[in-house]
């Protein structure tokens, strides 16, 4: 029943959790409305006939008030028809909107006229989105210049993308595969255009690609930034991601935690998102005022805040999340923390939306640090100039034939102005560590 | 519409509902320009809520000598238009002339004023947009202040402009003595006209120069 | 309880247009109807007395106060938009006849649907029944010579003119490509002259005012002594209602695209982020304005519908203060429901539960409404004219939308549909199927008393039928579409969508040959279509009471209120004495014929 009426009313796939229960309700919805227009109609249709002029004379009709129940029944009835409708897809609104706690978050930033991923474990990608079946993914999304949607039929999911705010949104996909990401807020000249896809893949392969993504590669190349083109660069990075492994559980797990410390000489493109994140708040002079070993200072310490829920200065207290740390970067007097005078200026339009992610991400896997600890050197990240190459990477197994361009060396430098192979010695006067250090130990 | 000659329409069955009648469509224009206003209100409200102390510190740079002086100016020449349709009623036409006057020239002095606080303004930098230019405050959230300030005074000074025009219309027909104690409805009309600007302003005043 | 007709009076001749309709003549007419000679003549009579003849030359129309000839120069120009409108669409289709690029470019096809929109939003679909219909009607329904106000209404007309001009002029100039909602920041930022459009809308908005607030104060103060406000024709209540949200949403929507003109030239950044404005304001301010401006469309189609349905079944409404206060009421609550445009666009939680709960109330209005329509036809006694067909086919279609429109306020479902072609077949239902059906059902409802001349029926009733099987092709196959997740303002599509895109192109263009149709039938027969009683449907209603067409101030005789316009349960009064009509017709005893002796109550 449900593929029938799914291929009669041309709905795609559902590949989604929630992609059933919404279709459920759709059936329900389209279906009487199929019914109360044919009732409408036919009644019709049988009154005009019915009541067909029979005479040539002025014709006198009585005046008929339709009985008060009939009234009644008919608006209280279609009241509650609505009325359930309203309940039954505001309870899935809501958890389309609520994203689960133990979501794998990815950052994503649209511009004219492409997409790009960049997850905590450091792979950046552009128009490609490899996310593992069977487990929630929060999309934390912002845009660069106009507003943009992002729009996964099958996962019946959609988000505008605004400038200057970070929204969320999250899906699970419970089957591997391919799936077009749409854009469906109007854009601009290239707009129908700005397509990409999320490859979907099962636990294991999902594992086998980060391993991949995070394996060493030695292939220079110039900056990928490609103008308004459909090209699909994958990052292949080499940078351990603890706070992946973190998120990604047991799958993942081991894979990371093993690779060998080593110094921060440079982040390349391998870095993890929170160990840029570390970088540029250090350049920007974050750190100055933020400590990220639970001391507080100019403004508020970094460690522990993330997910918890911070007293501010009118006396009220807010979720320290997403949106209210990016709103805290570009409108810093918006919400002042209890006990901090307003002082940080304003971060808009300095820090371009892949350094605001960076940064969140950083303040978020620093939401487990241990106060007092001084946290040791990071040990995530290795050396790495490389850039990657997708092909080699690219797993073998999934059934995304979208493989990229092999031998096009396309390198993805993590997206934005980032100072990529530039020497980064923390010199922020706080001791501070990168997020993933914080908590290496499986 | 209701300006012309004060005879009666052919759909009109009196002059008194005729004159009723142009009253009632003057206050559902005088509904309808509020709710222009009302819009620039809106995005005011919203704005300030999220930047109250960009707001707080960018309207300390208001320039509340000029914009209380103008206050009165506008009040004063509310009072004057008042009085010039009751000296019409009265039948006194020289005083109504002098009176309405008395209005233009307190409207003139008003948009004057305007312009020298915006002038001062500008030469500090504090212009809307893209244009800011201020070193005394950083431009984020500070900047849409600015932005509101120049479009909610300057839509209520092309208002006022607006009006004067139409006061001197009428200065001109209360002179050639088209108004009679009985029949002023354009007068009347005219006056109902400048009391909204007056209001507006009325608003203006504490958003702009007074709630810090 | 119909009461039986007697038998043909002996002697009738076989039923020719004037006879069937004179037997059924305004009153003023039934003394004339006996002899279609002289039946003739006074209609011949009436068209020199009209208003169509009250002056000659060119200066008589441009000039003119007269509501009626106003009312025909907004119709000729809204046909005018409509067919530009229409073009743009045309070629939109085509385009999307083919998944891949086509023969035109992408920035031209952006630029054509947002001309598409504007042209079809704010020159023909708002203006249409109000400014038209509206104009030429409202004052002889409430009984009044002419608007209150009738040279702001030559004003209106001239701003109109004005704004379309602009907006042409931004056309030719380069043509903006933001959509017809400008949302922000694309609008401030995009390639194209944006300026020039957005305040050709300004423009028009401020036409839109000027008329909104002419029909509000004329139905207040001008109404005929006797005539309360639940003995006016519902087609008032609506014209009102939609007053009512043209004075107050419009001035919103003027300044929000004003806004967006400044940002654009001046770089005013109001709604910029990077200078800490918020893009989504845009997007309330606009919707504010837009979301009722719906409903100045729908309304007034409405109010032709409720005319429509009791003159052909000859029947009370079913219920009348059901019909007036729902149009209140959806004037009211359809303000409160802009939020439903922003459900992605990450407003709050809260505000999505609130603007969906608003929405639903807004379907129970328009749901009264079409109970109210159906029920009217029980037991009546009706007639299946062109304009029945277009009633028939705007219950359907009308139905159809807004419960269409109840499934996409249906928040989870929204997530899915919105911006995809579901909203355009969804909006297009109400806007096509309602508003353009119900303004063709007006101009054949009305043409006889506008022109007084008929349209040929045979043509009208096969145009009917081809405009609602060249829609339901175009429109029905853009639902599948967007279920199947085609976003809306697609320039290429994926392959997967194509078959359906054919279809809908094969109904756009089957829909626009119908309208070719009925536009050369209705030319046509301004000249040669055969002369029209004054009323040749036998209605009640006020404006019916009137010679076809109507003389200058409307009116020869004044009507009795007393008789309400939907009064088919008791016989008309008494004609007038044949005094009040200059051409003498017959004794003023002369038995009327055909009617049925009046029974008692």
């Amino acid at each position: 029943m449900n593929e029938l009426l799914r291929r009669l009313l041309h709905l795609p796939a559902q590949r989604s959790s929630m992609a059933r229960a919404v279709d459920m309700l759709h059936y329900s919805v389209i279906l009487a409305t199929m019914a109360g227009v044919a009732l409408a109609a036919i009644v019709t249709a049988i009154f005009l006939f019915r009541y067909r002029r029979r005479t040539t004379a002025i014709p006198l009709t009585p005046k008929v008030r339709a009985p008060a129940w009939l009234e009644l029944l008919v608006i209280g009835g279609l009241l509650g028809l609505f009325g359930v409708w309203w309940v039954i897809g505001f309870a899935q609104y809501r958890v389309l909107e609520t994203p689960p706690a133990d979501a794998i978050p990815v950052y994503v930033t649209a511009k004219q006229w492409m997409w790009k991923f960049a997850y905590p474990s450091g792979p950046t990608a552009t128009d490609e989105l490899v996310v593992p079946v069977g487990r929630p993914v929060k999309l934390i999304m912002t845009s660069r210049d106009v507003i943009h949607s992002f729009y996964v039929p099958e996962f019946r999911i959609k988000q505008d993308v605004v400038p200057g705010r970070a929204v969320t949104t999250w899906f699970e996909a419970t089957d591997p595969g391919t799936y077009e990401i749409l854009c469906t807020q109007y854009c601009g000249t290239r707009h129908s255009f700005m397509r990409a896809q999320v490859i979907a893949l099962a636990a294991d392969d999902y594992a086998r690609w980060l391993d991949a993504a995070r394996a060493p590669l030695a292939l220079p190349g110039a900056k990928g930034d490609g103008q308004a083109t459909a090209r699909r660069d994958r990052a292949s990075t080499s940078a351990v991601a603890s706070e992946a492994n973190d998120t990604t559980g047991g799958m993942a797990g081991g894979t990371a935690a093993g690779e060998p410390g080593g110094a921060i000489a440079a982040l390349g493109p391998g870095a993890t998102l929170a160990e840029r994140g570390h970088q540029i708040a250090a350049e920007r002079g974050c750190l100055r005022c933020h400590s990220v070993d639970g001391t507080p200072f100019i403004g508020p310490t970094w460690a522990n805040a993330f997910g918890r829920r911070r007293a501010t200065a009118d006396g009220g207290d807010v979720l320290v999340d997403e949106a209210y740390l990016t709103q805290s970067m570009m409108d810093p007097r918006a919400v002042i923390a209890a006990g901090f005078a307003p002082v940080m200026p304003s971060y808009q339009g300095a820090l371009t939306p892949d350094e605001t992610s960076a940064i969140l991400e950083y303040i978020r896997a620093l939401r487990d640090v241990h106060p007092t600890r001084v946290p040791p050197a990071p040990d995530g990240a290795i050396t790495s100039t490389a850039a990657g190459s997708a092909a080699t990477t690219s797993p073998a197994a999934p059934p995304s034939s979208a493989a990229p361009e092999s031998a096009a060396p396309a390198p993805a430098a993590p997206a934005g102005p980032a100072p990529s192979s530039t020497a980064l010695a923390p010199s922020a006067p706080t001791p501070s560590a990168p997020a993933a250090s914080a908590r290496t130990a499986p | 519409m209701t300006a012309a000659r004060t005879s009666l329409h052919v759909q009109y069955d009196s002059l008194a509902r005729q004159h009723a009648t142009a009253r009632l469509g003057m206050w559902v224009f005088l509904g309808s320009e509020s709710l222009l206003f009302a819009g620039l209100f809106a995005l005011y409200a919203a704005y300030r809520f999220v930047y109250p102390a960009e707001f707080h510190a960018a309207s300390a740079h208001a320039n509340v000598v000029l914009g209380t002086i103008n206050t009165y100016l506008l009040l004063t020449s509310s009072l004057t238009v008042a009085l010039a349709i009751h000296a019409t009623r009265r039948g006194h036409r020289r005083r109504t002339v002098l009176l309405l006057g008395a209005t233009i020239a307190l409207g003139l002095a008003f948009d004057v004023l305007k312009a020298i606080e915006y002038a001062g303004h500008l030469a500090d930098g504090i212009a809307p947009g893209g244009y800011y230019a201020f070193a005394g405050l950083p431009a984020h959230g500070v900047v849409l202040y600015v932005t509101l300030y120049y479009l909610l005074t300057g839509m209520h000074a092309l208002h006022v402009t607006g009006g004067l025009c139409m006061l001197a219309w009428l200065t001109w027909r209360a002179h050639r003595g088209d108004f009679t104690p009985q029949s002023h409805i354009a007068l009347e009309l005219g006056g109902l006209y400048w009391h909204l600007v007056d209001l507006v302003w009325i608003f203006l005043w504490p958003l702009i120069y007074l709630i810090r | 309880m119909t009461p039986d007709a007697p038998p043909p009076a002996p002697g009738d001749a076989p039923p020719s247009v004037i006879e069937l309709a004179s037997t059924e003549l305004a009153w003023t007419e039934l003394t004339v109807a006996a002899d279609p000679a002289r039946a003739e003549a006074a209609l011949e009579l009436d068209a020199d007395r009209s208003y169509l003849r009250a002056g000659s030359g060119i200066r008589s129309w441009l000039l003119t106060t007269d509501h009626k000839r106003i009312a025909l120069m907004f119709f000729v120009a809204t046909l005018l938009a409509l067919m530009l409108g229409g073009a743009f669409a045309m070629v939109l289709r085509t385009k999307l006849l083919t998944p891949g690029p086509g023969f035109i470019e992408p920035l031209t096809y952006n630029r054509l649907f947002t001309l598409h929109g504007v042209v079809m939003v704010f020159m023909f679909m708002i203006p249409a029944i109000p400014a038209v219909f509206g104009n030429f009607f409202l004052p002889m329904m409430i009984g009044a010579k002419d608007l209150a106000f009738p040279r702001l209404n030559l004003a209106s007309f001239y701003v109109y003119l004005a704004g379309a001009a602009l907006t042409l002029w931004g056309m030719i100039h380069g043509g903006a490509d933001t959509g017809w909602t400008f949302y922000a920041p694309y609008a401030t930022t995009s390639p194209t002259d944006v300026a020039p459009i957005a305040i050709g809308v300004f423009v028009l908005g401020v036409s839109s005012i000027m008329t909104g607030l002419n029909f509000i104060a004329t139905t207040h103060m001008l109404r005929r002594k006797g005539l309360g406000w639940f003995g006016m024709p519902i087609f008032v209540w609506t014209i009102y209602a939609t007053s009512i949200i043209q004075v107050i949403a419009t001035p919103v929507l003027g300044l929000a695209v004003i806004l967006v003109a400044l940002d654009h030239a001046l770089h005013m950044g109001i709604f910029d982020p990077a200078l800490g404005g918020d893009p989504v304001l845009f997007e309330h301010l606009f919707w504010f304005y837009s979301h009722p401006a719906v409903y100045i469309m729908i309304l007034p189609a409405m109010g032709v519908i409720s005319e429509i349905v009791p003159t052909f079944s000859k029947k009370h409404p079913l219920s009348y203060n059901a019909l007036a206060y729902s149009s209140l009421g959806i004037a009211f609550i359809g303000f409160l429901t802009w939020g439903h445009h922003l459900f992605v666009a990450g407003i709050s939680q809260f505000d999505a539960a609130l603007f969906g709960a608003m929405s639903m109330f807004v379907a129970i209005f328009s749901a009264i409404k079409v109970f109210s329509w159906i029920g009217t036809l029980y037991r009546g006694s009706i007639t299946f004219n062109t304009p029945m067909l277009y009633f028939f086919s705007f219950i359907y279609l009308f139905a159809f939308g807004g419960m269409t429109g109840i499934a996409v306020a249906t928040t989870s479902l929204d997530i899915h549909w919105h911006d995809t072609y579901f909203v355009i077949a969804h909006f297009h239902f109400i806007m096509i199927g309602g508003t353009l059906t119900a303004f063709l059902g007006a101009i054949h409802y009305w043409y006889p008393k506008m022109f007084g001349r008929m349209y040929p029926e045979r043509w009208g009733l096969v145009s009917a039928g081809l405009v609602f099987a060249g829609f339901n092709l175009t429109f029905v196959p853009q639902f599948l579409l967007g279920n199947a997740g085609m976003p809306r303002r697609y320039y290429s599509y994926p392959v997967r969508f194509h078959m359906l895109n054919v279809m809908s192109t094969l109904g756009a263009y089957l829909l626009g040959v119908a309208l070719l149709i009925t536009l050369t039938y209705l030319i046509v027969s301004l000249r040669w279509g055969r002369r029209a009683a004054p009323n040749p449907w036998g209605s009640r209603g006020f404006e019916w009471r009137s010679p076809s067409p109507p003389p200058v101030h409307n009116f020869l005789v004044p009507f009795d209120p007393a008789h309400g316009p939907y009064a088919y349960d008791a016989l008309p009064p008494e004609a007038p004495p044949p005094d009040a009509r200059p051409l003498d017709v017959s004794p003023s005893d002369a038995p009327l014929p055909n009617v049925p002796p009046r029974e008692p109550a």
